[in-house]
């Protein structure tokens, strides 16, 4: 079904990202007669969560990454045979729309550009952990506690020596007992919740009931961790890791003022995850600051469509909610799409996105617990003066809290004045504590001061990937 | 920092400078360096501090390296290969020259 747009032929749709989300989309929109192509950064398709199931799902591995894992080979299966063209291991580096309707996508592969030209587009761009400033955090050896879950999932590696695991929120605990069944040490656990955070989340248990399997699970985690004799500390308000080129130790203090060292070459650190939105925004998708997730999540309606006609969004994306959610999102989403594109009226959308929609309220059960018990400590978005807060540019919290004597500036004023957010990650590393940095010091809510600004190319592109474009039409 | 889990039964060469490594055919060249005595890809191009993998999901760019007839990559994008050579980004000059977008 190929299709015209400012006079090139298209497909129906692009879809970013092979995650739950996307691979799920990638289907339903097969099923429903549309043209698919998805574009996505890994060799293999699985996203985050299911990053390299389709090797590791058959190998004796497999059980330390437990059941939630070994699903992903059944939805990377029904990926592969769905018809969908697949393009792996390709980068995103731009996206605009169309002059009247449509999307062409900018893509690189092994130094080569190309064009993707399509009537729709779904981000399903899933997640990122959040950015945890603290001192010494750039030296080899610190590690967000996903990449150390990656590295197990992907390499089949774990720490060689016992480690430090410091944060908050459910991934710290999988990925310690998983570390456990597969034969690592654990140096110290810092659980980095504040005081007080199972009374705020009371509220929300009765709706979270419907999920209680899930509860049951995690209370399961932490008396492994218990039974495992790890040494567990709880309310860890600050962390530090020092070392001369690397990490060698690790310091602590909780709280109540409590402080300690622990000797450790690697520390996995976690604060929860928020949506990737790189994409959307540099589309100028209309988005919202939600308070309950501290980030921002774009504004959609009820089948995923952003303010931007034709861009849909799906997955942990469109806000966090998990991988069982993001494959509900990506179908509801594929439905609304083709009823956009004519596949589908209106009456047959609705009715064959009603059973997911019922499924996905039940799978939101837990979230409003989860959101409440696992919000990030303060101290998350208030490093000290001297802390690092753009890796990239090696810009301090200090040097950002400065500009704010200068006048009130927003985020793309301090990324011009401080080269903040100008490295190669463009921001995605510090861009949401220079937000609330700034938010702090200008007495003015997150959500007024706003995020950086994102321009294209989204990754960084060389001047002979830009040649080897097969279309010069949009580059005039 | 790492080890594996497992011995490899498919296996491939490549070159991190002059030094010869075994890998795992399929996985990332993060995964390789954090298993090298040296961990570290890349230098800061601000202060000269070495950076490693850090974020293993094509994030962070502290992973950033050389690949022969590639140029500047994200070592937690790219698989291994048969031959691959490597080289550890140590100046900021060229880091500016590869990398500037």
């Amino acid at each position: 079904m190929s299709r015209e747009l400012d006079g090139e032929l298209g497909i129906d749709l692009i879809i970013l990202g092979a995650g739950p989300a996307g691979m799920a989309a990638a289907v339903a929109a097969r099923k429903l007669g549309l043209s698919v192509t998805v574009i996505d950064e890994q060799p293999t398709p699985g996203g985050q969560i299911w990053r390299a199931v389709d090797t590791i799902a058959a190998t004796p591995h497999a059980d330390i990454l437990g059941v939630e894992y070994r699903k992903g080979a059944a939805a990377a299966d029904a990926f592969r045979a769905s018809g969908a063209v697949y393009e792996a291991g390709a980068q995103l580096w731009q996206i605009e729309p169309g002059s009247t309707s449509g999307f062409r996508a900018f893509v690189t592969r092994d130094g080569k550009a190309w064009t993707v030209t399509a009537r729709a587009v779904l981000l399903a761009t899933g997640a990122q952990e959040r950015p945890v400033p603290f001192p010494g955090w750039t030296l080899p050896g610190v590690l967000t506690v996903g990449a150390a879950q990656i590295l197990l999932k992907s390499a089949r590696q774990i720490p060689a020596k016992p480690v430090v695991i410091a944060g908050c929120g459910p991934l710290p605990l999988l990925y310690a007992t998983q570390l456990i069944a597969a034969g690592g040490q654990i140096a110290g656990f810092l659980d980095t919740s504040p005081p007080g955070r199972l009374g705020r989340a009371l509220p929300h248990l009765t709706r979270a009931l419907a999920k209680a399997s899930d509860l049951w699970k995690g209370l399961g985690w932490m008396q492994t961790l218990r039974r495992e004799g790890v040494p567990v500390i709880r309310h860890v308000a600050a962390i530090e890791a020092l070392g001369n080129g690397r990490v060698e130790r690790v310091y602590h203090r909780t709280h109540g003022g409590a402080e300690a060292m622990i000797a450790a070459e690697t520390v996995f650190v976690h604060e929860g995850i928020v949506p990737n939105v790189h994409v959307a925004m540099s589309l100028g998708c209309a988005m919202a600051w939600k308070e309950s997730q501290d980030c921002y999540v774009p504004v959609l309606d009820e089948f995923g469509e952003t303010s931007l006609p034709g861009a849909f969004i799906a997955g942990d994306g469109a806000g966090i909610a998990g991988a069982t959610a993001a494959g509900l999102r990506g179908e509801i989403a594929a439905i609304g799409i083709a009823a956009k594109l004519g596949a589908l009226d209106a009456a047959e959308a609705a009715a064959k996105a009603l059973p997911r929609r019922r499924q996905l309220e039940r799978e939101l059960a837990l979230r409003p617990l989860l959101d409440a018990m696992f919000r990030p400590r303060a101290q998350v978005f208030a490093p000290a003066d001297d802390t690092i807060v753009c890796r990239c540019e090696e810009v301090t919290a200090g040097t950002i809290r400065a500009q704010v004597k200068l006048g009130r500036p927003g985020p793309n004023q301090v990324k011009a004045f401080t080269r903040a957010g100008m490295g190669p990650c463009q921001g995605r590393q510090c861009g949401y504590t220079v937000t609330r940095v700034l938010a702090a010091a200008e007495g003015r809510p997150a959500a007024e001061v706003g995020f950086y600004r994102v321009r294209p190319p989204l990754k960084p592109v060389t001047l002979g990937e830009l040649a080897s474009l097969d279309t010069q039409r949009s580059l005039i | 920092m790492f080890r594996k889990l497992h011995e490899p039964t498919q296996t491939v060469t490549i070159h991190i400078g002059d030094v010869a490594v075994t890998a795992e055919a399929g996985e990332t060249l993060a995964a390789v360096l954090l298993r090298q005595a040296e961990p570290w890809a890349r230098v800061s191009p601000v202060s000269g501090a070495p950076r490693a993998p850090f974020c293993m999901m094509g994030v962070c760019f502290e992973c950033l390296a050389e690949i022969e007839g590639l140029g500047a990559v994200q070592a937690c994008l790219v698989q291994v290969s048969e031959g691959m050579r490597v080289r550890r980004l140590a100046e900021r000059r060229e880091l500016a020259q590869e990398v500037g977008s």
